[in-house]
């Protein structure tokens, strides 16, 4: 569908005047105006029943005297990412809120008012979000190009303001931001009437590391090492977005050799990864047997990573234009080995999970996310999938996925056991799809490395991580260096979907919960 | 049901105990042993890493190193530890909670740091809400460079830090 089409049947109907600026690939860019950019949002968010995956802001006072606001949603049928693009003139700073009429948008805008210092008019929620006010004064918007540096930072008196639940009996608890295990930091306020929890408020941001900021000037190659920093556990799929989006916006070529040589990496993060989850559920009904399997299955395949790339995590693999496993046809049956194994492994693993009545009893019914909760908060990833939600960024963009049997993996329910057979379906799909892959990769003579050209431009990249899409919209300047980079990990707005799930549950089964979303704090807080 | 068991039994049995790890290991349960009569107990605190460290922190006590049978324990509560291992560029967010985390173990106490941005702040150095390392916040007495530190780089750095720390 190209442009036209989608004007004929999207805008035309609506009656408003909406104007093309850019179309390229598989982006479509519509500009608007403050009046009709709420109904065009809504239109889009109703029409391609998306909600917005990414939203945020641009700087461009300087050249235009404006910040520019983007709001992306996914056309899965379509096959495009269509933006909403409005104008905010630098002397008013204001523009409406969409959060009351799509809730999604919420977080995006609390993260565009504390980092631009643009105020979302009508929003319900005025709450800073990752710049805590205990220790960063007002007045001080990082991604603002002119943004110097506070002098001062910490200890400003302020206090974050919760959410209060009061009522005969109902008492907080307040836990972390150090946790008792070996895990990030966040801070999670439970209001509880005896044994259930009434609400549970999530403050994040502990781990902001202004990432979005520390992207702008470099090269892109500095840029790549960065973005495999952001969440390690999905060290690949962030570079991978990061690539991606560079290709695109310079025209690279990539072979299809790189794609499947990149689909195997994605493919192995994600099976650690969701075993990884699995062990961890086992863990938090102190079921240890089958997590000590787990570690043991986690263990192997990240021993394979380093044999196939040098690096435990598959960091420094990924490049512009190529990527290339160490996967002579020696080494071939090496991995068919360690893969054979990890099936046979996770048959037992299941075995031992399902055949064990007091774990099927704390994993059943528990944690139950509703499918409209889901869609509404833009739930998306794995989460979105155990509740019946069919997205999954692989059979949106198949790519090398084409040639595979790849199947979308996914449940109905929304609980904890719903959460749990998506991970195991998905982990024996990848499993299969290393091995066509590998297939593929024989018929595929190898190539010599180019270096690839960096210019002006701006572009998408975005792959289905482990939880989720990953998703990286970049720019670039006219010296080939980065201008403005957003990030969004599926973390970013599952969280609201944790916080949701675990209502009316007893605050024990709140691990289990938390451990089958498997949530990144450094992906979501940046 | 007791079948499966077995598999996944000779599972775990294969492959436990590389000759360097046997190595290290005892080297480590015998330091520990004089120092601090058979257990370190280390209490760990993420600033703001990407979580890399933590999955190879984690991967120490899975079967195939089990640091465990060296005597090094994870605690859920710094006022059990005698050791803190902390990872990450310490955010300003994280800052106090570090300080207080610190401040809350018992003496005789020592720092551990892991990662290269817990060094200097690594990747993320010259970010506006990041301190840049532990060491601004806290006294630091052994780092563990990597990106992030491997298991085996991890019991190897543990052990040097037993060694090297003085106990009354």
């Amino acid at each position: 569908m190209n442009y036209n089409e989608f004007k004929k049947s999207f805008i035309e109907k609506s009656g408003f005047a909406a104007e093309l600026i850019r179309e390229a690939g598989e982006e479509i860019y519509i500009k608007t105006n403050h009046e009709n950019y709420l109904d065009t949002c809504l239109l889009l968010h109703r029409g391609l029943l998306s909600p917005v995956m990414i939203y945020f802001a641009e700087d461009n006072t300087k050249d235009l005297g404006v910040y520019t606001l983007y709001c992306g949603f996914l056309g899965k049928q379509v096959k495009k990412w269509i933006f909403a693009v409005l104008d905010v003139e630098k002397e008013v700073k204001e523009f409406p809120s969409l959060s009351k009429n799509i809730v999604s948008a919420q977080l995006f805008e609390r993260e565009i008012r504390e980092m631009f210092g643009l105020i979302p008019k009508g929003s319900p929620d005025e709450r800073r979000f990752r710049l805590h006010e205990e220790v960063w004064p007002e007045g001080y918007y990082p991604l603002r190009k002119d943004f110097i540096r506070p002098e001062k930072t910490g200890s400003t008196g302020k206090e974050y303001v919760f959410d209060k639940i009061e009522g005969e009996g109902v008492f907080e608890v307040p836990v972390g931001p150090v946790h008792a295990g070996i895990i990030g930091p966040g801070h999670f306020r439970f209001s509880v009437a005896g044994e259930p929890i009434i609400n549970l408020e999530l403050r994040l941001g502990f781990t902001h590391r202004g990432v979005e900021k520390l992207f702008e000037g470099r090269t892109v190659q500095d840029s790549l090492k960065l973005a495999e920093c952001v969440s390690g556990d999905s060290a690949f799929a962030h570079g991978l977005a990061f690539t991606l989006a560079v290709e695109k916006t310079c025209g690279i070529p990539v072979s299809e050799r790189t794609k499947y040589f990149r689909s195997i990496c994605l493919e192995l993060e994600r099976i650690y990864n969701h075993v990884n989850d699995i062990g961890g559920m086992a863990v938090d009904v102190a079921f240890s047997y089958p997590s000590a399997l787990a570690s043991i299955i986690k263990e192997n395949i990240l021993r394979l990573n380093e044999k196939l790339s040098n690096h435990r995590y598959l960091k420094g693999i990924n490049a512009f234009g190529n990527c290339e496993l160490a996967l002579s046809p020696g080494k071939q049956a090496e991995v068919f080995k360690v893969l054979e194994q990890a099936e046979e492994d996770m048959k037992i693993l299941k075995e031992i999970l399902f055949s064990s009545v007091s774990f099927m009893d704390r994993v059943d019914t528990t944690g139950l996310l509703r499918r409209k909760t889901a869609e509404d908060f833009g739930i998306t990833g794995l989460a979105a999938r155990a509740t019946g939600i069919k997205t999954d960024l692989r059979t949106v963009f198949p790519g090398a996925y084409m040639k595979t049997s790849f199947m979308l993996a996914r449940q109905e329910k929304g609980d904890v056991l719903a959460r749990l057979n998506v991970r195991f379906d998905e982990v024996s799909v990848s499993l299969r799809l290393i091995k066509e892959f590998m297939n593929l990769l024989a018929e595929q003579k190898s190539e010599e490395k180019k270096d690839a050209a960096v210019k002006e431009g701006a572009g998408v990249g975005c792959c289905e991580g482990f939880r989720g899409p990953v998703i990286y919209w970049v720019k670039l300047d006219n010296d080939g260096k980065v201008e403005r980079c957003k990030i969004v990990d599926a973390s970013f707005n599952n969280w609201q979907g944790l916080s949701y799930c675990v209502l009316g549950n007893i605050v024990p089964d709140f691990p289990l919960c938390n451990k089958s979303f498997d949530l990144s704090y450094s992906g979501g807080d940046l | 049901m007791n079948n499966i068991y077995n598999i996944a039994k000779s599972r775990i049995q294969k492959g436990v105990v590389t000759e360097e790890l046997t190595l290290i290991g005892e080297a480590l349960k015998s330091e520990i042993q004089k120092k601090f009569n058979r257990s370190l107990h280390i209490r760990e605190v993420d600033t703001g890493s990407c979580g890399a460290c933590e999955s190879e922190i984690i991967s120490t006590t899975n079967p195939l190193y089990d640091i465990q049978r060296f005597g090094v324990d994870f605690v859920a509560s710094p006022r059990h530890a005698d050791a803190l291992l902390v990872t990450g560029p310490v955010t300003l967010n994280m800052a106090v909670a570090l300080k207080r985390t610190y401040d809350a173990m018992p003496t005789p106490k020592f720092v551990i740091t892991a990662g290269d941005c817990a060094f200097d702040g690594g990747p993320f150095k010259g970010s506006y809400y990041i301190e840049g390392g532990v060491s601004k916040i806290i006294p630091v007495d052994f780092h563990v460079p990597g990106c992030p530190p491997k298991p085996i780089d991890l019991i190897k750095h543990i052990l040097l830090a037993v060694k090297n720390i003085k106990v009354n």
